[in-house]
């Protein structure tokens, strides 16, 4: 099913479900020379959840991030994506997959409009081939017209018509990450990976971000694995946490589990470790 | 009628400015790598050339390596006996600039993702000299003749109708004629191809952001070995129009050269600031010759351009269409 079809009308607020796992990390391990950034951690992340990734500054949740894309290979440990174990893949294969991202320090193509930027989403989602496409065939016409439609519905749905022609290099930053969100969404991903969507916000800002999140979580059924410091948002936004410390993981669960962990609170209150 | 001194000068900016549709044709291979991957690839020069010579070994049989062969095992082979048809000729060295687009990206490019762009330079510099002995030994070193059927010679039409308004009847080279209707129909084609396609928004983004680019399922190797390939293929058209204008020969790798100060001018991300940039530069040299060249004694047209750019350099450094450097404090 294609997930922009549904419309907000469709389906009820309350209809969010949550699935079978989705995503399953097995022992993952990565180094960096002789630095551990990532020791022997497993987790799932289950269809429709938002599942977030916490920690102190240098627990290894980007690096954490970056596995799940491919960006890092880990040295040991398993991938597993839709029931299947996943091989090593390059970065754009695994966004092939389904699997989109926003970056800690926006990735955006600056010196394109926001709508450019957001058709870039649907590239690997277009069907015609190098020639029509070279010679504006018939078929690529009207897939132009057809992707254009849904880039124009996310664009609605995230409140940025305003800025649609704008070059992205121009705009502010609470306003960059939105067009990163949008880029990501539109290509329908499966598995939507945020890092640190809100850092640098305004309170205002992030309210909005948060909305954005939610919203796109129980409108789309998007399945969302963030990182965030603030523990405000992520106690309110997500149903379940990991929890990192030193690139290990030192808690799993719901937030209220989370909040009385005695591990996490030491981690957050810096307890002596022994 | 006009004075004579306006009538030669308008003849020789009709010339300036078709000499500058070929700078402006090397200028845009140049221009067409630099956005879609940072690189100043200083081979473009040679690839045209190797591009024609390809042509006209392909177009007459030619075998390549033959001294290489004859000279290891004694014999004495030099062509296959056969002429191709010029279309299938340049059809097939079109195909034959794609493989080298292949090859480039594989034994080189890969290898250096995420370099400094200094040492993606230098690797095309290395890359420039490789092919220009590669061309060397498949093909020899003898100044060839390229014959694709273009019309040579003076245009009589424009000869005879100038003739009639002026008097006096202009020399415009056939060639050069072609050559412009040829470039502008590149450019637009290439504009079109990265504005509406699939593939141009690909090219464009990875030219702006590569882990962006990754993070929406575009492959840097796909795009790499499409935007080599398209300089390839820009690289043959030029190769082609300087190989018919004055033969094929190692000098042609020199014209990159003049594609310098082009790029300058029309800034280096801007595929009509190289035709501008060529158009310009073109024009400029002609008539500099023309009027101030009895002055200080002639053969401006050896400097003229790089003076021009360094003019440029220094009140206009991001060229006339290059996008404005700004930095942020």
């Amino acid at each position: 099913m294609n997930a922009l079809d549904v419309t907000m009308d469709e389906t009820g607020a309350d209809e969010r479900r949550i699935g079978g796992v989705l995503m399953e990390m097995k022992n993952i391990t990565l180094r960096f020379g002789g630095v551990k950034a990532i020791t022997d951690i497993s987790f799932d992340i289950r269809e429709g959840e938002i599942r977030a990734i916490i920690g102190p500054n240098g627990a290894g949740k980007s690096s954490m991030l970056n596995v799940i894309s491919g960006f890092y290979v880990p040295q040991e440990g398993e991938v597993w994506f839709r029931g299947k174990r996943r091989p090593q893949m390059k970065p754009y294969e695994v966004a092939q997959q389904g699997i989109a991202r926003t970056f800690q320090n926006i990735a955006l193509f600056e010196g394109m409009s926001v709508l450019d930027n957001i058709m870039t989403g649907r590239l690997t989602l277009m069907k015609t081939g190098l020639w029509s496409q070279a010679l504006w065939w018939g078929r690529a016409q009207a897939e132009e017209v057809e992707h254009r439609a849904k880039v124009e519905r996310i664009i609605d749905f995230l409140e940025i018509q305003h800025i649609r022609k704008t070059p992205v290099g121009r705009l502010p930053y609470g306003l960059k990450k939105r067009v990163e969100l949008a880029r990501a969404l539109a290509t329908e991903p499966k598995l939507l990976l945020l890092d640190e969507p809100m850092a640098g916000m305004n309170v205002e800002e992030k309210e909005d971000m948060c909305r954005f999140i939610l919203d796109t979580n129980d409108e789309f059924g998007t399945t969302i694995a963030l990182i965030e410091h603030d523990m405000g948002v992520v106690m309110d936004l997500s149903d379940r946490v990991v929890v990192m410390d030193y690139g290990k993981k030192i808690g799993d669960g719901t937030p209220d589990e989370i909040r009385s962990n005695k591990a996490v609170i030491d981690a957050y209150l810096g307890v002596q470790h022994d | 009628m006009l004075p004579d001194q306006l009538v030669f000068a308008m003849e020789v900016t009709l010339n300036g400015l078709m000499a500058g549709v070929m700078y402006a044709l090397v200028a845009l291979g140049f221009v067409l790598i630099f956005k879609a991957s940072g690189i100043f690839n200083y081979a473009q020069g040679v690839l045209a050339l190797f591009a024609a010579l390809t042509l006209v070994g392909l177009q007459n049989g030619q075998i390549p390596f033959a001294h290489l062969i004859n000279a290891a095992f004694g014999t004495d082979l030099h062509s296959f006996g056969w002429t191709l048809p010029a279309a299938l000729a340049i059809a097939l060295t079109a195909l034959v600039m794609v493989g080298l687009a292949w090859a480039i990206e594989r034994l080189i490019l890969k290898h250096l993702v995420n370099q400094e762009p200094i040492i993606l330079f230098m690797a095309t510099i290395g890359l420039a000299y490789f092919l220009e002995g590669l061309g060397d030994v498949m093909w020899g070193a003898d100044i060839k003749t390229l014959d694709v059927g273009l019309p040579q010679g003076i245009s009589e039409g424009i000869e005879a109708v100038t003739a009639e308004w002026f008097g006096y009847g202009f020399f415009i080279d056939r060639l050069d004629i072609v050559a412009t209707l040829v470039a502008a129909a590149l450019v637009a084609a290439l504009t079109l191809f990265s504005q509406y396609t699939k593939y141009g928004r690909a090219l464009r983004a990875v030219a702006d952001d590569h882990q962006a680019a990754l993070s929406v399922g575009i492959s840097l190797r796909f795009v790499w070995v499409l935007v080599w390939s398209i300089a390839g293929f820009v690289a043959l058209i030029a190769g082609i129009m300087w190989g018919a204008k004055s033969g094929v020969q190692f000098s042609l790798s020199l014209i990159a050269l003049k594609a310098l100060p082009v790029l300058m001018l029309g800034g280096f991300t801007s595929i009509p600031g190289a035709i501008v940039g060529g158009l310009i530069i073109g024009m400029g040299e002609k008539l500099f010759e023309f009027f101030a060249g009895p002055l200080i004694g002639g053969a401006t047209e050896n400097w003229f351009a790089y003076v021009l750019a360094l003019l440029f350099l220094v009140f206009r450094p991001q060229g006339l269409f290059g996008e404005r450097i700004i930095e942020r404090v």
